[in-house]
């Protein structure tokens, strides 16, 4: 524990120097560059165009010019009206609408603003470190790279800035930027009342945490607590009852003596290739009240009225976990064949000759072996199934509803449905981005928790 | 003797009894898709059989209808068809090039910044993905890519994120040795052509797993697609518009138009699947081990 707490401090005071480095390099590079230096803090790409690299200063120039044509053009209006979102409402004037503000554009268009002044920053520190190292290479008398190596080495040394340009952007404006928007609307009202663009919505504070756990009549706490404690369990019960099960017939199809050891693993991947769609809304069916299941067992006497597989919320439960077990088994079937071969023979014939049992051979040999193998993926499924839509979705759709939760939860809700209900059923975008934080925090807290733990990770020689 | 002929018939006993289970469990695992396919040969046309939800497999009478009704004109059927085989092919096109180009980046070279990306990428991953949907709808919106235009919208958020899915691919490139690069960088070639005329042809079970994956997924996607596609028909994929037979009060007696819906779906991606799976185990083999 001290050790980690050391860590932490070290790498905050890495980042503090690093971050007195960038100011120093900024100050010092005024302070002794020539005219040409000091012209590209205010127009940054001058130096190096006056010194011909015309590549490289265009870029620095053309992105200086590209942030003053969007802000002035389009960003900064959104910028400053990011602090009210907006305080002019649409209004109806003899039939006619006038528009007003659009407070869903203003925060949106506005941290892309934000993002844009970061980036050029960043933009021009790296101008500045620049120009320093031609300075410094024209004192020691080097030849500058012309345009024409610098383009070459976008596809030599530069490449990893080549590959990766268009995945970063892509992440950034499709992934990061929504996932700050809707960050931020977890601290505004925005909802069915407040929609964009007919109404305005507005900055209200921790009010939608606040609401989150209160356990008041009209709170959401305990409908999040329950919410949250199935969630937990379910990913719980369906990575490792999949991943034991899986592994056994895994085994079992391994076993020496079974044949058509092919066809067994045929039938078992369908489930993988057939799109879940199909097969699991094929599935819930069967479990309908009228379906096949049901059918069957009346028809044989056993029940005289249907069970209530999807109705019913604990027993919805139990079908869910059981039809995950249908669904994860050829999964775990295909990951733990390839991993069972890799276990040395010899292991499991020293031990057969010490007259082990085969079962003391599965719990000392092949499950530690397992265990510490697949470690990472353990904790990758079971986050996973935190955020398992599709299977809740398809077989149950969150339901069946329930008189006593709050914001439409259902019993089978995990939280990501219970997100989703909000955002398509209730409008209610506040709740949602906040349940999206809670979802966040809670996987992050696995994830903190668990690695440390993971034996792969803890000891990396461990299974040799 | 006797020691290894009992020995003999215990092995015989277990293997017996692990041919049962083995014959119960496929008999499990292909119900479904049994039933599936005899629902699909149930008539709907009331004169003959109820096609709704009933409590038997094997059809009372053999009927082509639902093939007819889904394949004749009814439907936008076939449109939605071929939605969603032009959205998965791009989908599978584009995010397999932009995994390709992350994974050499982050395995091969390093450059300031590159474990900052990895975590922050990770960190990422942590949000759920629904979260962001109505940010990406007025996005989208914004681009004029919902509703008429909602196809291409799908294929550009599907491949704009995909770059935070490089794990597997990062995993197989990180076990092709270095010393393979460094030799051919001494020759003189540069960082792209090592990516190109060495790296790519040896990758090609990894760049079939990542295609596969990719390609499989829009056949899924309900959410996201009835999210931005609202309203408008002909952008549905056929999740979407099927998801409507199964769950909406209006269209009972659908059941067996959805199988038939279903089997024509689940046949070309089931084919391309069983060819290809040779690649899949290997992704799906290296990917747990390395996390």
């Amino acid at each position: 524990m001290s050790n980690a707490s050391e860590k932490k401090s070290n790498s905050v005071s890495t980042f503090f120097s690093a971050v007195g480095n960038i100011f120093k390099v900024i100050g010092t590079t005024f302070v002794n560059g020539d005219w040409k230096t000091k012209i590209s803090y205010l127009i940054m790409g001058f130096g190096q165009i006056a010194r011909g690299q015309f590549l490289r200063g265009g870029a620095f120039l053309a992105i200086e010019a590209l942030f003053i044509w969007f802000v002035s053009t389009f960003g900064g209006k959104y910028l400053s009206k990011l602090g009210t979102l907006g305080t002019i409402e649409t209004y109806k004037k003899n039939r006619k609408t006038v528009y007003g503000d659009n407070s869903f554009l203003i925060l949106l268009f506005g941290l892309l603003t934000l993002f844009f002044i970061l980036f050029l920053v960043i933009c021009w520190y790296l101008n500045i470190k620049d120009n320093a190292k031609e300075e410094e290479l024209i004192k020691a008398g080097k030849k500058l790279p012309g345009s024409k190596a610098d383009f070459l080495s976008l596809f030599d040394n530069n490449f990893d800035k080549t590959l990766l340009a268009l995945p970063v952007t892509g992440v950034f404006i499709f992934t990061v930027l929504p996932i700050v928007f809707m960050i931020c609307v977890a601290f505004t009202n925005y909802d069915a009342t407040h929609q964009a663009p007919s109404k305005l919505f507005t900055w209200v504070g921790f009010a939608n945490f606040k609401n989150l756990f209160s356990f008041a009549s009209g709170g959401f706490g305990s409908t999040f607590v329950s919410v949250l404690i199935w969630t937990l369990v379910w990913a719980l019960l369906a990575t490792f009852i999949d991943y034991f099960l899986g592994i056994a017939v895994a085994m079992l199809i391994n076993k020496k003596g079974i044949r058509f050891k092919k066809f067994w693993r045929t039938c078992l991947v369908m489930t993988i290739a057939v799109p879940q769609f199909v097969s699991l809304l094929y599935v819930s069916k069967m479990f309908d009240n009228a379906g096949i299941i049901n059918g069957t067992l009346m028809k044989l006497g056993i029940i005289q009225s249907a069970i209530p597989f999807w109705t019913n919320p604990t027993l919805a439960k139990i079908t869910i976990v059981v039809v995950n077990i249908w669904i994860g088994i050829p999964y775990l079937m295909l990951m733990a064949t390839g991993l069972l071969m890799n276990i040395p023979a010899d292991l499991y014939e020293s031990a057969s000759i010490d007259g082990a049992t085969p079962w003391q051979m599965f719990r000392h040999i092949t499950m530690p072996y397992m265990l510490f193998v697949t470690g990472p993926y353990l904790l990758s499924s079971y986050t996973g199934n935190l955020n398992n839509f599709n299977v809740i979705y398809l077989l149950t759709g969150g339901g069946p509803k329930s008189m006593s939760y709050a914001g439409g939860a259902g019993g089978t809700d995990l939280l990501v449905t219970w997100l989703y209900k909000m955002t398509i059923n209730d409008t209610d975008y506040k709740m949602a981005a906040v349940i999206g934080i809670m979802v966040f925090i809670v996987t992050a807290l696995i994830f903190m928790n668990a690695y440390n733990f993971l034996p792969s990770i803890k000891d990396e020689e461990g299974f040799q | 003797m006797a020691r290894e002929s009992s020995m003999k018939r215990k092995r015989a006993v277990s293997n017996f009894f692990g041919y049962v289970a083995l014959i119960i469990i496929t008999i499990i695992w292909l119900f479904p898709f049994v039933g599936l396919v005899l629902g699909s040969f149930r008539s709907y046309d009331a004169a003959v059989e109820y096609g709704g939800i009933v409590d038997y497999v094997i059809p009372k009478h053999f009927s082509l209808d639902n093939y007819r009704f889904v394949l004749g004109g009814e439907t936008n059927y076939l449109r939605w068809y071929g939605n969603t085989v032009i959205i998965a092919f791009f989908v599978a096109l584009f995010q397999m090039i932009i995994i390709l180009c992350v994974s050499y980046a982050l395995s091969r070279m390093r450059f300031a910044g590159r474990t900052a990306l990895m975590r922050f990428w990770f960190v990422l991953g942590m949000f759920p993905g629904f979260l962001t949907m109505i940010c990406l709808y007025f996005l989208l919106k914004e681009m004029g890519l919902t509703q008429a235009g909602a196809i291409k919208g799908l294929i550009l958020v599907s491949v704009a994120s995909s770059g935070m899915g490089y794990y597997v691919c990062k995993g197989y490139f990180d076990t092709i040795p270095k010393a393979l690069d460094e030799a051919a960088r001494i020759d003189g070639a540069s960082r792209a052509r090592v990516f190109f005329e060495m790296i790519l042809p040896i990758s090609k079970p990894i760049i079939i797993y990542a295609a596969l994956v990719a390609f499989m997924a829009p056949w899924n996607d309900y959410i996201f697609a009835s999210y931005i596609a609202f309203g408008h028909d002909a952008s549905y994929n056929v999740a979407v518009s099927m998801y409507r037979w199964m769950n909406t009060g209006d269209y009972q007696g659908y059941f067996t138009r959805f199988c038939a819906g279903g089997v024509l779906v689940a046949i070309p991606v089931t084919l391309l699947f069983m060819f290809l799976q040779k690649y899949y185990v290997e992704g799906v083999t290296g990917g747990a081990v390395k996390g």
